[in-house]
Parts: structure tokens; sequence; C-alpha cells
């Protein structure tokens, strides 16, 4: 009798889903795991190099926004958020494109090969334009053929775009071998030319003023148009889009047409806009973290300038705590980590309420006491019978 | 046909951290869990074999006593455990308590675990305050190499198949015992159910959070000893930072190669293996090797792009595959 008692108590934790959450009481939730989440780094980042913690906060500040810093920072944002943009239309359609890697190096070495070919013999302005449709156009091909495939017969996405990657690599690290006979793992600016003309004479104001234009662009593609209604519907259900008569098959390829495209873009702006060399690890992980900052910012435009910068701010800032203690810069990995696991976790807690059953423990003292009970005599009888 | 030999024993090096990663993620995503996680996991089983070795080959320098096989053999071992575990312990808690995406948690887990294997690889002697220039467990990456007695004696047969570390057996072996225990067992059906279908599983009795973590859990370990397998083993014992590449990526296009059969991943892992290392062997001009390092990818796409159109029932991904499970939600 005591076990089925046991079997039908109700458990300590009980989990249902909320309905709506106020976007006000999700911030607090968020910020409060943000919070929690520094604390840890911070705790860590001392114990690792065993300096002051608030020497250690103004290094991570001053790494991010320091003399010379803050213009540096903003154009590494831009350029992570450029990619993040990228991945978002077909994040909301829910169509997993973890080649946004491949994605931009396909655009960036299209760049590359144009550069090489053509910096000697063209004027900026066909040059650029050139740079610009050839690198949209390998973007775009490199995001389409895994959407075909997905689109027809159901291929897997999340293998397909990773193995794309791969692919972009390897086809960069032929060029490399082509375009430097030297053996060299760089093709670099001597060879590349001067790509895009700096604007009003300001390094890195081209791009961070296109990433700005796109973000704007895009929210209001997704938000207030028909093709982004389309991605959203297709995304929540492909049933619910086929029955009002959407053609699911075009919306994931023009999605993915798109998505490519961008990171193509990217790809542009990092190797003709900034470094003006390329090599096989250009785009430094971008097309992962950028999954991340689409993901935190809610696949929303605006929302994720403020999840670039947070990631930016904390790999910059951990870099430069990294420097200057001398240990390696993986640090900053590991420090991103942890924040986002505190972020993703954070979603729990907005979505779903837990009820705790505090009579669980009172009851469960009931039935220790009963189940004592019950033993004594059994083992008396036991006895009786040695 | 001595190359041809070689040829062979190093593409089962090379195939034998792949095939840890891919019984590992085979074990997880039959639980209905992509844990894309796995080559964060196989950096931190890794480094933490390495760290434990660290140790150790320190202490018995400073002591003055020589390095004991069996011991340089287990602490390693139980670390890389241990340190796999708890980061597929984060992953489990996140994705199946707290129910996060998949996808992303897994990929948090990558950015972290990589992270920290290239920290602690990179930082180990100055935190540790160490006098040693770099990190060379070499003492201890010979007791993993141990081959058999009789391998040196038997020729070209020994070559093939008794050169090697204890490791690579157990990878073979841990595929084939996954295989009988997934297809054979009953715990094997409840898994499959589970990954197939959540809620019949959870109205037939069986406790679907705890198969999701055990399985998760279990198969995070197991990858992880691919990573110990190619620092202690395969590198001799140095850590080179990346150095592990993008293995544990291969290790995932496996398992939908193999058609989520941990038997298959064999064969799969050992054409992977030879396909990594065919452009040493091919007597091509410098430029073409990248060309010829792109056919492991390529032909897991073709891979995958034929199961999906032949789109035969036995060979599909477990139905709930990437979906998080909430009993209360229709």
């Amino acid at each position: 009798m005591n076990e089925q008692v046991k079997k039908t108590r109700d458990p300590f934790v009980r989990i249902t889903k909320r309905d709506g959450v106020t976007f006000g009481k999700a911030c607090i939730v968020r910020a409060v795991c943000i919070a929690v989440a520094l604390l840890l780094c911070a705790i860590l980042t001392v114990l690792v190099t065993g300096q002051n913690p608030l020497v250690m906060f103004a290094t991570v500040f001053k790494g991010a926004f320091g003399k010379g810093r803050g213009f540096v920072t903003l154009h590494e944002a831009a350029l992570l958020l450029c990619v993040s943009l990228a991945v978002t239309p077909a994040f909301r359609m829910r169509f997993w494109n973890i080649g946004a890697e491949g994605q931009a190096l396909i655009g960036g070495l299209a760049t590359a090969v144009i550069m090489f070919l053509f910096h000697d013999r063209m004027s900026t302005f066909p040059l650029v334009l050139l740079m610009t449709v050839s690198a949209v156009v390998a973007g775009a091909i490199w995001g389409v053929l895994p959407a075909i495939f997905k689109a027809h017969w159901g291929t897997n996405e999340t293998l397909f775009t990773l193995m794309m990657n791969y692919i972009a690599i390897r086809l960069v690290e032929w060029f490399l071998k082509i375009a430097d006979k030297s053996g060299s793992n760089v093709v670099s600016h001597s060879l590349l030319g001067d790509g895009i003309p700096n604007l009003f004479g300001v390094q890195y104001l081209f791009n961070i003023v296109v990433v700005a234009l796109l973000t704007v662009v895009l929210y209001i593609y997704l938000q207030y148009s028909k093709h982004g209604y389309e991605i959203a519907v297709v995304g929540e259900s492909e049933n619910t889009a086929r029955y009002v008569g959407i053609n699911v098959r075009k919306v994931i390829i023009r999605t993915m047409i798109l998505s490519g495209a961008i990171c193509g873009l990217a790809g542009l702006l990092i190797v003709g806009g900034a470094s003006h060399s390329i090599d096989s690890n250009i785009i430094k992980g971008r097309g992962f973290t950028a999954i991340m900052v689409s993901w935190l910012g809610k696949f929303n435009p605006l929302y994720m300038i403020l999840t670039t910068f947070l990631l930016v701010f904390l790999a910059r800032g951990a870099d430069e705590v990294s420097t200057i203690c001398g240990l390696n810069s993986s640090f900053s990995d590991i420090l991103t980590g942890i924040i986002l696991f505190f972020i993703i976790g954070s979603e729990f807690f907005i979505h779903y309420q837990m009820h705790f059953n505090w009579s669980f423990f009172e009851r469960e003292k009931n039935d220790e006491a009963g189940a004592f009970s019950a033993e004594k005599p059994a083992q008396t009888d036991e006895k009786e019978e040695a | 046909m001595t190359v041809l030999i070689t040829f062979i024993q190093r593409a089962i090096l090379q195939a034998t951290p792949l095939l840890f990663g891919a019984t590992g993620e085979i074990i997880t995503e039959k639980s209905g869990n992509l844990n894309l996680g796995i080559p964060g996991i196989m950096y931190t089983g890794a480094i933490s074999g390495v760290i434990g070795g660290f140790f150790y080959q320190n202490a018995c320098q400073a002591a003055g006593y020589a390095v004991v096989p069996i011991i340089a053999v287990l602490i390693p071992l139980l670390c890389s455990l241990v340190g796999s575990l708890l980061v597929t312990l984060i992953y489990c808690f996140l994705t199946i308590t707290l129910r996060a995406n998949q996808n992303v948690t897994g990929l948090a887990i990558t950015t972290f675990g990589t992270g920290l294997g290239n920290f602690f690889g990179g930082s180990l002697i100055k935190i540790t305050k160490s006098d040693v220039p770099y990190v060379a467990l070499t003492k201890i990456s010979l007791a993993f190499k141990k081959t058999l007695p009789f391998a040196s004696k038997t020729g070209a047969f020994g070559t093939l198949f008794f050169s090697y570390g204890f490791l690579v057996y157990l990878s073979i072996i841990l595929a084939i015992v996954a295989a009988i225990v997934l297809n054979k067992t009953r715990v094997g059906l409840h898994l499959r159910a589970v990954g197939e279908n959540p809620a019949t599983a959870d109205a037939a009795g069986i406790n679907v959070t705890k198969y999701k973590y055990f399985a998760t859990a279990i198969g995070g370990m197991i990858a992880g000893l691919g990573g110990l397998f190619f620092v202690m083993d395969y590198s001799g014992g140095i850590w080179a930072n990346n150095g592990f590449g993008d293995r544990g990526w291969l290790a995932i296009a496996i398992v939908i190669f193999a058609l989520w059969k941990p038997n298959f991943a064999i064969p799969a892992s050992f054409l992977f293996g030879g396909l990594y290392i065919l452009y040493n062997y091919i007597s091509a001009s410098m430029a073409l090797i990248p060309i010829l390092q792109m056919s492991p990818y390529v032909v897991t796409l073709i891979a995958l792009v034929l199961t999906s159109i032949r789109n035969n029932r036995e060979k599909q991904p477990p139905a709930s595959l990437g979906l998080s499970y909430f009993r209360e939600e229709r």
C-alpha cells in the first residue's frame, strides 16, 4: 500500500508552459541571466589570472573601447552583424543554415579572384561593381545548392551546408596555391590591390554604412513585406503554408538565394573592404557566431544589433585580458561559451513556469515514518524465527 | 604493396577518432538529440586527458619514479571520460531539462569545448608554473601506443591488424557493441522508441528523460575518447592548438553516411580516413592537393543527396531528431 502512495504523489517541480510573457518581464529574465553569467566569467578570470577583478573589468573595457579601439570594435560588430543578417531569413524559415562560414568565404574568394585578375587593369568603380556582383552571385550559388535539394527531396540542410563550408575552404586553398607560387598561406595585399576605396577617407566606414543600411532594409523586408510573411508562415508550419497556397519550394529556394547573397556580400566587405588579403580562415568563425547572434536576437535585425555588440564586446575584452596576462587567446571562446549557456538557459524561464510542490517533502517524511513502522514488525519477526 | 599496407594502416589511424565520434553521435541521435557539440566534446576529451597525463608525468619526474604504463593509460583515460561527461551534461541539462534549441546549444558547446582545449593546451604550462618548454607527453603516449607483442614479427599481416594501440580496437568493439545493444536488446528498443516518438514511448512507460540523458552522456563520453586517441596516440602526446581540425564535424557527417547504424560506421570511417590522407599517396601537383582534400566532403554530400532521394523508410534519421520533448505539449 505504501508503494501505491509513493507512485501517485505529485512531483516536487511541475512545469507548465506560459502563454504570453510581457516584453519587460522577458527582458528582466534575460538581464539577470547575463548578469549571473558575467559574474561567473569574472570569477573564472580572476581564478585563472589571479588579478584584481576591478582591474580586470577596466581591461575588458579598454580592450573594447580604449584609444583607437572603439571604431575597430564597431567595424568588427558590423561584419558579424552582416553575416548574422544573412542567416536570419533562413532561420526564420527554420532552415538550419550553418554554412554561412562557407557562403561568406566563397564570396570573399570571388572578390579576391576578381581583384587578383583585374586590380591593375580596371578603374576603381567598375572593379568594385564587378567584385560586388561576383561575390553576391558566388554566395547565392553556395546558399541555393542545399536549398534546391532541401526543397525537392528534403535533404538534411544542416549537414549539406556544413560540408559546403569545407569545400569552400579547400577551394580557397587551391586559389592560394595558384595565385601565390611561394607556397604562402595567404594571398596578400600586394597581389590583390586596394579593393574598395575608403569612404570620405575613413577606413572601414564603407563597410559600416553598408551594414547599417542592410539592417534597416532587411528589417523592413522581414517584418512588412509579403515575402517576409511567407517566410514566417513556412517556418511556423509547412503544411499551413501549403494550405494557404504558398509555394513552399519557391520560398525555400528564394530565401536561401537571399541568405547566400548577403553572406557573399559579407565576404566582399571582409576581403575587399577590410583585409585586402585572403586566407582560408579569413571569416574567423563568424558564420557560426552569427547563428548565436541571430538566435539570441530572436531573428529580429534590430535586437540583433544589441546581441552583436554584446558578443563582440566580450570577445575583444577577453582578448585584451588574455594578451595582458599572457594567456592563450582562446580564453574568450570559453567566456563566450559560458555566456551563451546562460542566455540559452534563460529562454526556459521565459517560456515555462515552474510550480514548486513544497508539500512533497512533508509527505516524504510521513512515508518514511510509515515505512519505518512497517519494517519494524518484519524485523522482529525475523528475530523470532532466528 | 608496402605502400598499400602503410596506406591502410594510416587510414585506420585516421579513422579511429572519426569512429569514436560517429558511434557517440549515433547513440546520441537515436535518443532524438542532435548533438552538434561533438567537435567541442572531442576537444574536451582530448585536453582533459592531456591535463591528467601532464600532472602524472610531472609528478613522476619530480619524485624521480619511472612512468608506469598502466597508470599512464588509466589516468588520462579517466580524466578524458570525466571531462567529456561534464561538458555533455551541460548540453543535456540545457536541451533535455530546459528544452533549449539543440542546434544552438550544440554550437555553443563546440565554441566552449574548442576554446577549452586550445586555452588549456596553450596555457597549461603558464598556469601550473612548471618549467617544461611545451606539453609533450611522449612517455604516456608510448603507453597508449603499445601494440600487441607479436605485431612486429608477423610481417604485413601484423602491420595491418596488430600494429595499433588499444584505443583502435576499443573503437571497433564499442561500435559493434553499440550496434548490438541498439538492435537486439530491450534497452536499445526503448532508446529507439524515445528517438522516434517520445510521446508514445512515454505512454508506454519508458522514462524519456532518463533515456535521453543516459544516451547523450554515454555518446559524449565515447566521442571524447576520439579526442584522447588523437592527441595521445596519433599525435604522439603533443598538443597542437586546432590540431584536431574538422574531424568532429566529419564524425557527424559519418553518422548520416552510415545511416545511423554503428556497424556501418566502421567501414564508413575507414573510407573517410582513407580519403582524408589520399592526397599523400597520389602523385599530383602541389596545386591539386586541396582538390583531393575535398573528397571526404564531396562523398558525404553525394551520400546525403542519394539517401534523401531514395527516401527509404529504413534509412531515415530518428523521427523526433532535433526536437525537445515536453509531455504537456500537444
